[in-house]
Order: C-alpha cells, then sequence, then structure tokens
C-alpha cells in the first residue's frame, strides 16, 4: 500500500508523469495495434459461423469490447474524480477530463454496433423498454453532460471540482446498466462471461478476450496522449502568463 | 470472396457496425495525436521564448 501511494505520488509530479508516460506510449500503442490485428485476422479468417445466430456474431467482437470499454473508462473518471475531490491529487482531473471523450466514443459505438445486431437477432434496432440499452443510452448522455460541464465553467478549479461532482452522481448508472439484465429480464441477453466461467463457445472466446485486450490498451494509450496533451496545454498557459507578466 | 462479403446473409448489419468502429477508433486516434503534437510544439515554442527573453534581459 505504501509502495502504490509512493507511486502514484511520484506520479503526481507532472514532469515525471510526461517521462514516465514518454516511455509508456510506443508500448502501449504498438502492443493495441498488435492484438487488434491478431483478434480481428482471427475472427474473419479462422472462425466460424455461429449454430444459432450465424454471420452476426460477427457483431460479438465489435459490441462486447465497445461496451466494456464504456463501463471500464466511466469507472476510471469516477476514481479519478474521488481523487481529485478527496486526496486533491494534482493530475487526478486531468486524468478524468482526458478519458471522458473516448468514453464517450466507446459507448456510441457499444449502442451503434448493438443497434445493428439487434434488428436482425431481435427484429428490432431500438426498443424503449428495455433497461439495458436505456441504461446504457444515459450513460452517453452522462459522459456528453460530463464533457459539456467542463467546457462550460471557465475557471479550472470550478470545472474540476463540478465535474468530479457529476462523475461521482452519474456512477450509480453503473450498477444499473450492470445488473439491468438481470432485474428486468427484457430483450438483452444476460451476462456471457462472469466469474462462475464463460457461456461463449471457446473458439470465440479467445479472439474476444485478444480484442478486448488491445481496446483497453487503445484506450490506455490514448488516454496518456490526451493526459499529456492537458499537461502541455496547461504549461502553455504558466508560460504565457510568465511571458505577459 | 463475395461469400465473405455476404456475410451469410447478413451484410447490411455485419459491415455497418464495422465501419463505424473503424471510422470511430481512427478518428479518435488521429485527434489525439494531432492535438498532442500541437501542445508539446507550443510548449516547446513559449519555453524557447522565453528562454531568448531571459538571455537578452
Amino acid at each position: 500500500m505504501a509502495l502504490t501511494m509512493a507511486r502514484i505520488t511520484v506520479l503526481a509530479n507532472p514532469k515525471r508523469f510526461l517521462d514516465y508516460s514518454s516511455a509508456l506510449l510506443p508500448w502501449t500503442g504498438g502492443l493495441a495495434f498488435l492484438l487488434l490485428a491478431v483478434g480481428f485476422f482471427w475472427v474473419f479468417f479462422a472462425t466460424s459461423p455461429d449454430y444459432q445466430q450465424g454471420q452476426t456474431v460477427k457483431m460479438l467482437f465489435v459490441h462486447v469490447p465497445a461496451a466494456w470499454m464504456g463501463i471500464f473508462v466511466y469507472a476510471m473518471i469516477a476514481g479519478a474524480s474521488l481523487g481529485s475531490l478527496v486526496f486533491r491529487h494534482p493530475l487526478s482531473d486531468v486524468a478524468a477530463k482526458s478519458a471522458a471523450p473516448l468514453g464517450a466514443a466507446f459507448t456510441a459505438l457499444a449502442l451503434f454496433t448493438g443497434s445493428m445486431w439487434g434488428r436482425p437477432m431481435w427484429g428490432t434496432f431500438w426498443q424503449w423498454g428495455d433497461a439495458r440499452l436505456v441504461s446504457e443510452l444515459i450513460l452517453l448522455f452522462i459522459y456528453l453532460g460530463y464533457i459539456a460541464l467542463w467546457n462550460a465553467v471557465d475557471d479550472p478549479n470550478r470545472a474540476a471540482k463540478a465535474a468530479a461532482i457529476l462523475a461521482l452522481v452519474g456512477a450509480a448508472d453503473i450498477p444499473i446498466i450492470h445488473f439491468s439484465v438481470q432485474w428486468w429480464n427484457t430483450l438483452h441477453q444476460g451476462p456471457i462471461i462472469t466469474s462462475a466461467g464463460s457461456s461463449v463457445d471457446p473458439s470465440f472466446l479467445w479472439p474476444l478476450l485478444i480484442i478486448v485486450l488491445g481496446y483497453t490498451l487503445l484506450f490506455v494509450w490514448l488516454w496518456l496522449l490526451r493526459m499529456r496533451t492537458e499537461v502541455f496545454d496547461r504549461r502553455a498557459r504558466t508560460l504565457m502568463l510568465a511571458k505577459g507578466a | 470472396m463475395a461469400e465473405f462479403f455476404a456475410m451469410g446473409g447478413y451484410a447490411a448489419y455485419v459491415w455497418p457496425a464495422y465501419i463505424a468502429t473503424i471510422l470511430t477508433l481512427t478518428a479518435a486516434i488521429v485527434i489525439s495525436l494531432r492535438a498532442h503534437a500541437k501542445a508539446r510544439e507550443n510548449v516547446r515554442r513559449l519555453e524557447l521564448e522565453i528562454g531568448e527573453g531571459e538571455k537578452q534581459a
């Protein structure tokens, strides 16, 4: 614990963060591309159609990773927001702000690919009565509201505080998304991968796990890039003030 | 090849999902890389300008 805290404190120094992240960028980006290339090559050239779903099973590999990332990124934002409000960690609001547009993009993709999968399998693109679909749409709105709030408040400290509070309130949607398929059993199916095991055929499970890992690394790569951009922008503002003085 | 693109009759759903995924992720990569390069260059330029100002003074 002490070691973890020490590491986090070390990274609180923007200069050190720039050094560490610079070393991580080629690895996270490179590995993300490699995993996505292997995963999708596997999907298109080494998997067969599903015995029930036919070729619509191809949706699995773009829908599940996007939906997983939408939730994972939100958890990162909520954690960073807590770090910002409680521990006043200097990089935590940078981390939260930088992650939000990526989480919104993944959530939008989860909704779109889900709708493309729903039409042939359920007979509809959208169903207002399904709790999983609606709670996922609410997640997209929370992301957009969060981004808008950052842009609406001029003072960075006040914006950070307001955005952190919004992120923590919005976190209530995450368990609702997760449990929606059990609480309200309507259109969307239940979880296919749980702590008890997986109901996915092994021929689909392996490429799926590789692609999920690829998406995660892609996010980490872009997250680091965007955090660095924010650190540079804040440094530029300080320099501009120093220059003007 | 034609069979591959037909996706067992589900081409109208499978390909839009993949195209949207590729476009969205590519846009995220391009936007993030460009903003990063621009911000880094901006700081480098400002540091140079301030450094030169100090020398002159």
